[in-house]
């Protein structure tokens, strides 16, 4: 009997299969939607590229979304797909020696330099006449926004054919959940702890690594949430369909890192989107073309209470004034994008 | 062909024989000539099928060049100094990876201070860092050491460094032999990469490694370089038959066959020191050379039967370990540890950041190597008045200052009182 529960983990089998469902506002199961914009994962056909057997904590949400975006990238470019990997969870978690979970052709070279192999890997396609062959590099946000950034900055300039997808968990969770500048404001990690007058990461600090890509007028940039995987799903095909620098930046929910129950990383994630946390948009040529709308905007302290990174905001007698700042933060983005439904002009 | 030519220039179009097919240009002195010239190459179409990428920085240069190399492309970049300095990540993940990327480096010393000119302090900086180094004598040899490079990287599957005296070399214009595009196609076969990034057959390419296997892994890097101490002269050979010309090779010998004194040194120096030696000669001095010219895999068996008649030994390096001393001289004094009747060495450091080694400063410290050794290390022609003051005055008070600005100060005083008192 146990041998045979372990014989269906094979991959094609352990493939649940359309038992999506609509829940929610904007969550539309496989049944609802056209054949052409249904999950890649609900297929049997789909690429595996990210295979089981990688040593991703419970609930990880970087893994989530490194599956659904590489197996749709998989699908975009009929295979033939090679990606290259900052170091991080996602380099740790998926290549311990000698095995490995990807499926696809995937190389590991520094913390830092994932935008510039990647630049390398395209253009020896280029010189070698392989035009089908396409490039994603991928980093957690650490190697995105901090060390990464100017080889990020440099293949954004140059207009490299490179997709580059920032997993965003906001924190050097690989090194034991340290501050990164994504980190968002008041969040508690080993570096910003929550002590002294100012607990947490300051406010003030920190850098919107989306907003800086679109700024470099690149002809793609979006934003997208492992809560909603078909949106992820479309942005990973737009952006396969398109030639040049991309940038895709994914929340991506840490259970460790953040202090919640692993079975949350979803709702999380659409907290984040729901309250305005995370704006999810998309720019092209520097542009912002589309944004992803909330009904109705939820209240931060939602999406804050479930966090112990953010616990300490809510021990003392009365409201801590920090956390009418985050709010502001959250209307400040639901106004810079237009994200409320219905305003639309 | 034959012709009058900066040496950078017939790097740049010896490199472009090699049909590399990417190459990752960032300017540092004194290198740029060399990216400027395979770059114009292949912008005007001389070099085709060759992606020329303007990076950001030398770490992106390297990691291009990383990328590229495990996709399958020859890959080339150049730097010098703190560039290389820059890169250094991607120096050593060059070499653990094995990618077989030839990297020009046309030395120059590190600061701080900061200084464009010529030692061998870069070099020496990641001469653990798992490349081969090579270093080239003449503007000849750099042409003839990258087309050996390449070659080279290819069959090990791993990187190589060429080493070029700024501005002596990478400035000078002079008269060299190009190859013909035929010769060096025959001697060097398209890139046939050990592994490759390829959909049709996925590999996993730098995996997290343990204590498992770690050992192992350096372990058998380091024999890949020992390796390389059979193929290094097996290339030389097949170069001099197909070009006719000696070039590269584990280490070269000058006047060596009765010389009781030996002097070691590397790259463009070795010219000064054979003119120095023929004069010591016609005056009675068993006096020889012997040029390194592969520093990594060092020659330790090669120097040990060059050695074995000499009874003194002068180590001549543009490099100092601070702290240490000559770190050549340490290498070569390994390399004669164990030996019956070692010979006598004396280690001496010169033209650091530029100053010029005259033969005059050789000739006086050759005779006193045999007259009046020292010990440790000699720093030759240092200002010792200027050196003396300057540990005075910071002995005197706390708030010394800035001692190199101090010393540029002291000297441009001192030039005005010579000149007041003219």
């Amino acid at each position: 009997m146990t041998d045979k529960t372990i014989a269906t983990l094979a991959p094609d089998q352990a493939v649940q299969r359309l038992r999506y469902y609509q829940k929610g506002t904007f969550t539309v199961g496989n049944r609802l939607v056209e054949g052409e914009a249904r999950a890649v994962q609900a297929s049997i056909d789909r690429s595996n590229a990210l295979t089981c057997g990688h040593r991703a904590c419970q609930g990880c949400g970087e893994a989530l979304g490194a599956r659904y975006a590489l197996d749709t990238a998989m699908r975009a470019t009929n295979g033939q797909l090679i990606a290259v990997n900052a170091t991080g969870c996602l380099e740790v978690f998926t290549t311990p020696y000698p095995e490995t979970s990807w499926q696809l052709p995937w190389m590991h070279s520094l913390f830092g330099n994932a935008a510039a192999v990647a630049t390398g890997v395209a253009a020896a396609m280029r010189v070698k006449g392989r035009r089908d062959v396409r490039v994603i590099a991928q980093g957690g946000d650490g190697g995105t926004t901090d060390i990464g950034f100017q080889c990020l900055s440099g293949m954004f300039e140059r207009n490299d054919d490179v997709l580059y997808i920032c997993y965003d968990n906001e924190g050097y969770m690989n090194t034991g959940v340290q501050r990164s500048s994504a980190t968002p404001p008041a969040a508690r990690t080993a570096t910003t702890p929550a002590v002294g007058e100012e607990p947490g990461n300051v406010f003030g600090t920190g850098k919107s690594v989306p907003r800086i890509a679109v700024a470099h007028r690149i002809p793609y940039v979006a934003t997208a949430t492992v809560a909603d995987l078909h949106d992820l799903e479309a942005k990973v095909m737009k952006a396969m369909s398109i030639r040049g620098a991309r940038y895709l930046q994914i929340d991506v929910p840490c259970p460790l890192g953040w202090g919640t129950a692993s079975h949350e990383t979803i709702r999380l994630a659409r907290l984040a989107v729901e309250t305005g946390f995370y704006p999810i948009f998309e720019a092209e040529n520097g542009k912002v073309t589309a944004v992803r709308k909330i009904r109705k905007p939820l209240p931060v302290t939602a999406y804050l209470r479930m966090q112990k990174r953010f616990a300490h905001l809510f021990k003392g007698p009365g409201e801590d004034p920090r956390v009418a700042r985050l709010q502001a933060m959250c209307d400040a983005n639901i106004e810079e994008y237009g994200l409320l439904a219905g305003n639309e002009s | 062909m034959l012709k009058q030519i900066e040496g950078s220039r017939a790097m740049a179009e010896a490199i472009a024989l090699c049909r590399p097919e990417v190459i990752c240009a960032y300017p540092i002195t004194p290198q740029t000539h060399i990216v400027e010239g395979v770059g114009e190459l292949v912008k005007d179409g001389q070099l085709t099928n060759c992606e020329y990428i303007n990076v950001e920085s030398e770490f992106a240069a390297l990691s291009v060049a990383i990328g590229a190399s495990a996709a399958g492309a020859r890959a080339y970049t150049a730097t010098s100094s703190q560039g290389l300095l820059y890169m250094a990540e991607a120096v050593y993940n060059a070499s653990g990876l094995g990618l077989p990327i030839v990297m020009t480096l046309g030395n120059r010393a590190i600061g701080a201070p900061i200084n464009i000119w010529n030692d061998h302090s870069d070099a020496m900086s990641m001469r653990d860092s798992g490349w081969l180094q090579l270093f080239a004598e003449t503007n000849q040899e750099a042409v003839d050491l990258h087309i050996q490079a390449f070659r080279l990287a290819e069959e090990l599957s791993m990187p190589v460094m060429v080493c070029v005296d700024g501005f002596i070399l990478t400035h000078a214009v002079e008269r060299i032999d190009i190859p013909d595009q035929a010769d060096v196609d025959a001697y060097l076969p398209p890139y046939d990469p050990v592994q490759v990034l390829d959909p049709a057959d996925p590999i996993s390419l730098g995996a997290m490694v343990g204590p498992e296997a770690f050992t192992e892994v350096r372990f058998l890097a380091h024999y890949k370089q020992t390796t390389a101490l059979r193929l290094i002269p097996k290339l030389s050979g097949e170069f001099r038959s197909r070009f006719g010309r000696d070039s590269g090779g584990l280490i070269r010998t000058y006047r060596t066959q009765d010389a009781e004194i030996i002097v070691i040194a590397m790259g463009s120096v070795c010219g000064t020191i054979k003119d120095t030696i023929d004069e010591m000669r016609e005056e009675g001095f068993a006096i020889g050379l012997v040029t390194i010219v592969s520093y990594r895999p060092f020659p330790s068996a090669a120097l040990r039967n060059a050695l074995a008649g000499a009874k003194d030994i002068i180590v001549l390096e543009k490099s100092i370990a601070v702290g240490m001393g000559g770190p050549l001289a340490t290498d070569v004094d390994e390399a004669l540890r164990n030996l019956p009747h070692a010979p006598h060495l004396h280690s001496a450091v010169a033209g650091l950041g530029g100053r010029p080694i005259l033969k005059a400063s050789l000739h006086r410290l050759f005779r006193q190597a045999i007259v009046q050794p020292w010990e440790g290390t000699h720093f030759l022609d240092l200002n010792e008045k200027i050196v003396g003051r300057e540990i005075h005055r910071t002995g005197k008070r706390r708030r010394a200052g800035p001692t190199a600005e101090n010393i540029l100060r002291q000297l441009a005083a001192d030039a005005q009182g010579a000149e007041g008192g003219r």
